[in-house]
């Protein structure tokens, strides 16, 4: 591999963390706040589809993307809230619950998506900001979508919050200890509602990403499975907003490793490129963690660290 | 084998007619006994690729009178398929099965045809041969035919000759397409290249928007496809300024600037020749395939990308097509330097089905 | 968190009477579930504008209405036994494995590849197919293993390691099927080798259905057993329970972890095996069918219970079964099954809150229940 293939690698790989990263990031966020909270929602993946469909299907009635944004976080928000009532039942076991509302709201996209998956719809628009670079490849790599900002100033200001106000202080005592939260008179239940309602929202958002951004487009294969995998992500990124943002970028620029390496002519195993995020999340993974490191950075309350 | 493959040659250059004539007298031998279609598709009805060309051509059958359609989408070619067909032939009655996906055929529609000899199946990929079950059969548009009308096109209407795509699998029936692209290409400009990425996978999005991305990347400037729904590829090319090549149904809509042409299955004049026999109470041929010379393919309609010349050039090939001029002209290369094609093949020469090669020009490799 | 593991334990310990109180309660209570989400879905389909009689007509017509659908509901259900299996047996210790999709592939994948010298070598079919199903079960319980170990040495989370490790396994099978081991005539869809039909596992006598049920059936009521009536079992659960209790005890907290993965494993690699002995004949892309992920569903529905595992998987067969009819009767799309089963796993799973608060299932003093 000469040095400008490894250079068009390397480009690929930086659009790929921009352009692929964005919808994990949200539901990675959304689901960051949930089990901080001590709940776990294993079922975004549910609210990745149903607002990816919603989002694009508001957006081809209305002509306007960011209703359609909007519109699939409400949708995300109301599968949120359902998961986040149902849990406080006593008994009521989340992660099963989340399995189940994954089935639901895959259900629900694909049963009203059908007359969407032909129509276009108006997509959202993205900032080009590598027009200097007069390098059409690395130009094309910085079309920036507007969410993916968002997503990183959501995740600057939820690591902020958690630490430094009074809600995140709330939010991680609940996660941390719901005796001692109900001995300072938190509704726990009210606390962890809230929290996998607002996820809801946010995996919404990342649905929307999908539909109307990037691939931009809406039919029943568009998630292959982001919203599982960036639940995934949030234990490897330790429940900590800002790793979310780096783990929803390696893990992107890794789905970009497949393809690019087929265009500069390395084709020999692809299925092992294409499954490189997986297999490097998992090294990464095994090399970091250490019997005792993740146990002290879970929510003491979560299910599935305990 | 060698039997086999004489008569299936013989079949196709016999054309439909000759076909049903073939065929073993079986089944509907009560003519105006109703007959009950069961329908059976691997994916949505609605994909904007496979398998919406076949539920779109399937309406031709729902007109026949006698004939009622039943239809299931989004059947895995896992035993569900046998137990989908199954539960047609034993809760819907139904006597006659249109298997779409290509991995149904061996072992479920094999098995099945023998466990139900009075259901007849019929499976859409060229996999029926002399032994099988009587009351099981194939048909089939060679697609690569179209592909290479794409090609043809496509080295007219491309500055640089680089053409890019995106393929699922490196399985003999994509290859074809392929190679098949890039000869029509070579015919337009003898310096055109091909560059392929595999996704992998028949539905992929994000991988497929990438792939489109990684190809314009690599300095290609038209894009064409092999995968189950094209949408996500033609839409990202055309966001790119780059012109494409569309597959299955015509994506034109997609790209109004870009769009030079598209491969598409005629799956309605099978359907239709269907819905005749039916119709008459005779048996459905067990093999019938064709292509351009047997009007069951077309090409999507010329978008703005292409230029008059390849315009031209396309409606050229296609009268060449039709009268059954040869695509693959030998001696040919692979990429990595065999010759893989010694002679001229007839276009349906069954070697071709195992085509397990990518011809000298395409940039990519198998495994 | 419920404590899914206390209640198996504190049942033994107490009367006739009492049991037949929570035999009448685990009855009445998924019942009224199933009545429950009935209605739900019946007020979706009313506001589609379709009749939900002649939905439930067709449900039943598809999933039990004859002995034809019963044995498609069973044909749907063998694989679910096993990858149900491979769910719960982990999560009585506690663990959340959700890489049962992976250990199936897998499983089914080396037991196609082994298959490749024996039957051309003509090995007789009695010691190639004991082979595949050692192999398949091997090599899924060595799957799942690592993960248990990975959980238990390295501190890698199980749930996210078993989920990139089903990728993984999906990605090895591809690599091979479509390369190394590829059959030469599998053009179109790339294959390994086909065993034959004399090497196919066959149906239960009398049945249309393979013997992967029968396994399945025996594996969960001895699976019952191990962790009800055994030390072992016993030790597992009480892991589950309070890890750390465990280890002060002095319980081989590791061993018992890795075993149950490796159960887990072995039980979804039999799956593989009996998808591509049984049915496929052949290891292919069409074994990633999702049955890893219907698996956990099907093992939370029966609350970890090895043996109400048998009959979850088999309503769970029957809905699928009778999706196909739906479709086609009332032309609906395919996706009405998965609302369905949303909503009915939502309210099967809510249900369980009023376990312990209908007085009539009580026994007369409270439960030692926490």
């Amino acid at each position: 591999m000469d040095s400008s293939a490894i250079v068009t690698v390397l480009i690929a790989m930086l659009g790929g963390a921009i352009r692929v990263s964005t919808p994990f990031m949200f539901v990675a966020l959304g689901e960051t706040l949930t089990e901080k909270s001590g709940r776990i929602n294993l079922g975004l993946e549910g609210n990745l589809v149903l607002g990816a469909m919603v989002a694009y299907a508001i957006s081809f009635h209305t002509g306007s993307p960011w209703l359609g944004v909007l519109a699939a976080g409400v949708a995300g928000l109301i599968l949120g809230a359902l998961h986040g009532y149902i849990c406080k039942l006593p008994k009521v076991n989340d992660i099963a619950v989340g399995i189940a509302f994954m089935s639901f709201g895959t259900g629900l996209a694909f049963f009203f998506g059908k007359p969407y998956i032909q129509p276009s719809a108006p997509r959202l628009e993205s900032i080009p900001l590598g027009n200097w670079t007069g390098n059409p490849a690395l130009a094309q790599a910085l079309q920036v979508n507007p969410l993916f900002f968002v997503g990183i100033v959501l995740a600057v200001a939820m690591a902020w919050a958690l630490r430094n106000t009074r809600w995140g202080l709330i939010v991680r005592m609940t996660g941390d200890s719901a005796a001692s939260a109900k001995a300072m008179g938190v509704s726990v239940d009210l606390v962890r509602f809230l929290a996998t309602a607002a996820g809801g929202f946010l995996a919404g958002i990342g649905g929307a990403f999908l539909s109307l951004y990037y691939p931009g487009s809406w039919n029943q294969g568009l998630s292959s499975g982001q919203g599982l995998m960036a639940v995934a992500l949030v234990i490897f990124a330790r429940w900590n907003p800002i790793r979310c943002i780096f783990a929803a970028l390696l893990f992107g620029a890794a789905g970009a490793i497949g393809p690019a390496l087929q265009s500069v002519g390395i084709s020999q195993g692809y299925y092992f490129f294409n499954a490189a995020p997986y297999i490097l999340t998992l090294f990464i993974l095994i090399a970091s963690a250490s019997s005792k490191g993740a146990a002290r950075e879970a929510p003491g309350e979560l299910s599935i660290t305990k | 084998m060698t039997l086999s493959t004489l008569s299936r040659r013989s079949l196709l250059k016999a054309g439909a007619a000759g076909l049903a004539a073939t065929a073993l007298p079986f089944g509907f031998a009560k003519a105006q006994s109703p007959i009950v279609l069961g329908a059976v598709y691997v994916g949505p009805r609605d994909d904007f690729g496979w398998n919406q060309a076949h539920a779109t051509a399937m309406a031709i059958l729902k007109t026949v009178p006698g004939v009622t359609v039943i239809e299931e989408e989004n059947v895995p070619e896992t035993d569900a398929v046998s137990q989908s067909m199954e539960s047609m032939i034993n809760l819907d009655g139904a006597n006659l099965i249109l298997a779409t996906s290509f991995g149904y055929y061996s072992p479920f529609v094999v098995d099945l045809a023998k466990k139900y000899p009075d259901v007849q199946f019929r499976h859409a990929a060229p996999l029926w041969k002399e032994g099988d079950p009587t009351n099981a059969g194939s048909y089939f548009c060679y697609l690569n035919q179209a592909h290479y009308v794409d090609g043809v096109a496509a080295g007219l209407s491309s500055p640089t000759g680089k053409l890019g795509f995106v393929a699922a699998k490196p399985i003999p029936s994509v290859l074809s397409n392929i190679n098949s692209f890039l000869l029509g290409a070579k015919k337009t400009n003898p310096a055109a290249t091909v560059q392929v990425i595999f996704t992998g996978e028949w539905s992929m999005p994000v991988r497929e928007a990438e792939a489109t991305n990684a190809l314009i990347d690599a300095g290609c400037d038209v894009i064409t496809c092999h995968v189950d729904g094209p949408k996500v590829i033609v839409e990202t090319a055309e966001a790119r300024g780059v012109k494409t090549c569309g597959h299955n149904a015509s994506q034109a809509p997609l790209a109004p600037t870009g769009f030079i042409t598209g491969a598409e299955y005629k799956w309605s004049t099978i359907y239709s020749l269907y819905a005749d026999l039916l119709a008459k109470g005779e048996p459905l041929p067990n093999f019938i395939a064709g292509g351009y010379h047997n009007d069951m393919l077309q090409n999507s309609p010329y978008g703005a990308g292409a230029t008059p010349e390849a315009i031209a050039a396309a409606d050229a090939a296609i009268a060449g097509l039709k009268a059954s001029e040869p695509i693959y002209v030998g001696p040919l290369k692979d990429n990595a330097g065999n010759v893989v094609i010694e002679g001229t093949m007839d276009n349906y020469d069954p070697v071709l089905d195992g085509m397990n090669y990518l011809l000298e020009g395409v940039v990519g490799s198998l495994t | 968190m419920t404590a899914e593991a206390v209640p198996a334990s504190a049942i033994l310990l107490r009367s006739g009477n009492v049991r037949v109180k929570k035999l009448a309660e685990t009855i009445a209570i998924p019942l009224g579930a199933l009545l429950a989400s009935a209605v739900l879905f019946s007020i979706f389909l009313l506001l589609l504008g379709k009749s939900p009689i002649e939905f439930f007509a067709l449900v039943w017509t598809g999933g039990f209405g004859s002995s034809f659908a019963i044995q498609q509901s069973l044909q749907r259900a063998a694989p679910l036994l096993l990858t149900g299996l491979a769910f719960a047996i982990p999560a009585r210790i506690g663990l959340t494995i959700i890489g049962g999709e992976g250990a199936l592939v897998l499983g089914g994948f080396a037991a196609a590849a082994i298959a490749i010298p024996l039957v051309s070598n003509s090995a007789p079919a009695f010691l190639t197919l004991p082979i595949m199903a050692i192999f398949a079960m091997s090599a899924g319980g060595i799957w799942i293993g690592l993960a248990g170990w990975l959980r238990h040495y390295r501190g890698v989370n199980e749930t996210i390691s078993s989920l990139l490790l089903s990728y993984i396994a999906i990605a090895i099978m591809n690599f091979f099927v479509e390369g190394m081991l590829r059959d030469p005539s599998s053009a179109n869809k790339p294959s390994t080798m086909p065993i034959g039909d004399a090497y196919k596992v066959g149906n239960i006598p009398g049945l249309d259905v393979h013997w992967g049920l029968a396994a399945g059936i025996l594996l969960a009521v001895v699976l019952y057993i191990l962790m009800s009536r055994t030390t072992f079992g016993f030790a597992a659960r009480m892991t589950g329970g309070n890890p750390r209790a465990a280890l002060a005890q002095g319980l081989p907290v590791g061993f018992l972890i890795v075993s149950c993965c490796m159960i887990a494993g072995a039980c979804a690699g039999l799956a593989g095996f009996f998808e591509v002995a049984a049915i496929h004949g052949q290891a292919n892309a069409s074994l990633v069918a999702g049955y890893g992920f219907t698996g956990i569903l099907v093992a939370f529905l029966a609350r970890h219970n090895p043996l109400v595992i048998i009959p979850v998987a088999v309503l769970f067969g029957a809905i699928a079964a009778s999706g196909g009819v739906i479709q086609r009767r009332m032309a609906m799309p395919d996706a009405t099954v998965l609302v369905l089963q949303g909503i009915l796993f939502v309210v099967l799973l809510v249900s369980e809150t009023f376990y312990g608060r209908f007085k009539i299932f009580q026994p007369g003093r409270t439960g030692d229940r926490t």
